[in-house]
């Protein structure tokens, strides 16, 4: 590797992580933000709501689908999580409200080859996870952030969200997930990006 | 051209130029002023014109045409991922 | 000879204030091997541990100063590289650059007029490459630059801009401001719409070529009113800088 020239005086402006209880919170490579920075892969999809649906699909005995509507009488609550992007920021209790992935699978039957699942959504984005990634708390649908309705540029109406993973898994725009019984890596998986994603081992590129 | 005016993050979608340096190096030359065909609409535009949406270490080139994927490269610590199929032809010419 | 995409070590020389947030490096490269107006460097930090960061810089001055390049960049609050570039750096640093990049978003005098040029805020630096080649080359092509900015003193290059429109060699400017306008002010007062675009490119006919550069909203919609107005869309050219500009 050639020798890096260094710019005089710059440091950039990584904040420091802060006390000890911060800092053991914030992954290893990442510094901390207060912002929501808005990264994305295509325009931003504006389905009304009186036409968005949220389906599961795939190796289940039988599909099934929620209309806006129906999906707002789901038990839902508060999430406050720690959020990290692979573009090293992280955001400390992010506070969302929505419906967790336990609570919708609850309403389909797995078939028991079921074992990956894959989220699709407006605009075509798709991210890949182990059935085991998504269940016991560990992943919900919201649709509000930091009590508002999210916005359309942060994955409004809803979005996936992932919080021990890197934020490209919180599928912005879902509208859906489809069990599969082998892993299909999604848009970004497929062209370098880490397959798992967890920000605690620093998994960001496929080979790390 | 697809009107994006009204994208609330319309300020995030930048153009080929933005990322005219890193297909520079990997291509060899400069590649926003070659013409390009895209796979799904046919219609050819010059690298520089088609729109930008920077995703972090990954970027997306689209056709402004009919926005649907032209390019996607990734950046990681080792290597530049290029998936170009969403682009029929590049025409390269020869002076 | 470097080939044009290698790192480069640059001397900044004078720095020169353009408004209150906005300031001009010169970047003295002696190797510099040229470059055409509309091009841009890539300009890169690099902390003592490694961490760096890059940002893109139309170069601001005509090819015909030789031996050196001018960076014209916004301070934006909390921007890593601007606050860094106006805060810390002076005559004497040194800062790595590469390029010139680009060859879709230039024009120089060989390719003809007439030429109508679009600037939101920052993104008037290409353009005044463009314009001040077109006056070191003694070009009489007729160029109307439309500008927006949001207060007069915000206006980047006004008086070099007033002086070169003085010279009667078929360069004009007009200006629009978005925010608020000083007693007496005459021209546009308000954002570039459609019907400013057709009021101001029609001197200069269907047959112009369009350069628009500025933040991402600006560009998208001036460029989508001249395809409508009928001009080939390889005619309009455009550079979005995003909502930081430079």
């Amino acid at each position: 590797m050639t020798e890096r020239f260094v710019t005089r005086g710059f440091v950039g402006r990584r904040n420091p992580t802060g006390p000890g209880d911060i800092a053991e919170r914030v992954p290893p490579g990442q510094y901390l933000t207060n912002d929501f920075p808005v990264l994305s892969a295509g325009p931003t999809p504006r389905t009304p709501l009186d036409r968005w649906s949220f389906t599961i699909r795939g190796l289940v005995r039988e599909p099934v689908t929620w209309t806006w509507d129906e999906l707002m009488t789901l038990p839902n609550r508060e999430w406050t999580v720690d959020i990290s992007c692979v573009t090293k920021w992280t955001h400390l209790d992010m506070r969302w409200r929505g419906v967790s992935l336990d609570t919708l699978l609850e309403h389909v039957e797995l078939e028991p080859s079921a074992a990956f699942v894959i989220a699709f959504c407006d605009g075509g984005y798709t991210t890949n996870l182990p059935l085991g990634d998504v269940l016991n708390g560990q992943a919900f649908v919201a649709w509000e952030y930091d009590g508002k309705p999210l916005a359309p540029e942060h994955g409004g109406p809803a979005r996936l969200v992932v919080p021990a993973r890197y934020f490209w898994k919180s599928a912005k725009w879902v509208r859906g997930l489809s069990l599969l019984d082998r892993d299909q890596p999604g848009f970004w998986e497929s062209l370098g990006y880490h397959n798992r994603g967890d920000q605690w081992l620093e998994e960001r590129y496929s080979g790390d | 051209m697809i009107d994006h005016s009204d994208d609330p993050a319309i300020d995030r979608e930048l153009d080929g130029n933005a990322l005219a340096g890193m297909l520079e190096s990997m291509f060899g030359g400069d590649m926003t002023a070659v013409p390009g065909r895209c796979a799904h609409c046919a219609t050819i535009n010059m690298v520089g014109a088609m729109r930008v949406y920077m995703g972090g270490p990954g970027a997306v080139l689209r056709c402004p045409a009919c926005d649907e994927v032209v390019l996607r490269v990734v950046e990681t610590a080792e290597a530049t991922y290029v998936d170009a199929r969403g682009i029929a032809y590049l025409r390269f010419e020869r002076r | 000879m470097a080939s044009p995409i290698a790192w480069r070590i640059s001397t900044v020389g004078a720095i020169r204030d353009e408004t209150a947030s906005v300031r001009t490096y010169t970047l003295k490269l002696p190797d510099w091997p040229g470059h055409q107006p509309g091009q841009h460097v890539d300009l890169r930090l690099t902390a003592e541990d490694g961490y760096s960061v890059e940002r893109s810089y139309s170069i601001a001055s005509e090819p015909e100063r030789t031996g050196e390049v001018d960076i014209t960049v916004e301070r934006i609050p909390d921007g890593e590289v601007s606050a860094f570039l106006h805060d810390d750096v002076v005559p004497g640093d040194r800062l790595e650059v590469r390029g010139p990049i680009g060859g879709y978003f230039v024009w120089d005098v060989p390719l003809g007029g007439p030429l109508f040029l679009v600037a939101g805020g920052s993104g008037v630096v290409p353009l005044m490459a463009i314009v001040r080649h077109r006056a070191r080359a003694g070009s009489t092509v007729p160029t109307r630059l439309l500008f927006s900015s949001r207060n007069a003193e915000d206006i980047i290059y006004r008086e070099e801009l007033d002086r070169l429109a003085a010279a009667g060699d078929g360069f004009e400017v007009i200006h629009t401001l978005t925010r608020s306008r000083p007693a007496g002010w005459t021209g546009y007062d308000r954002r570039i719409d459609d019907r400013m675009l057709t009021e101001v490119l029609e001197p200069l006919g269907a047959g112009a070529r369009c350069y628009i550069c500025g933040p991402t909203a600006l560009v998208e919609v001036a460029a989508n009113a001249l395809v409508r107005l009928g001009l080939p869309a390889d005619r309009v050219r455009t550079e979005r800088f995003g909502p930081t500009g430079t």
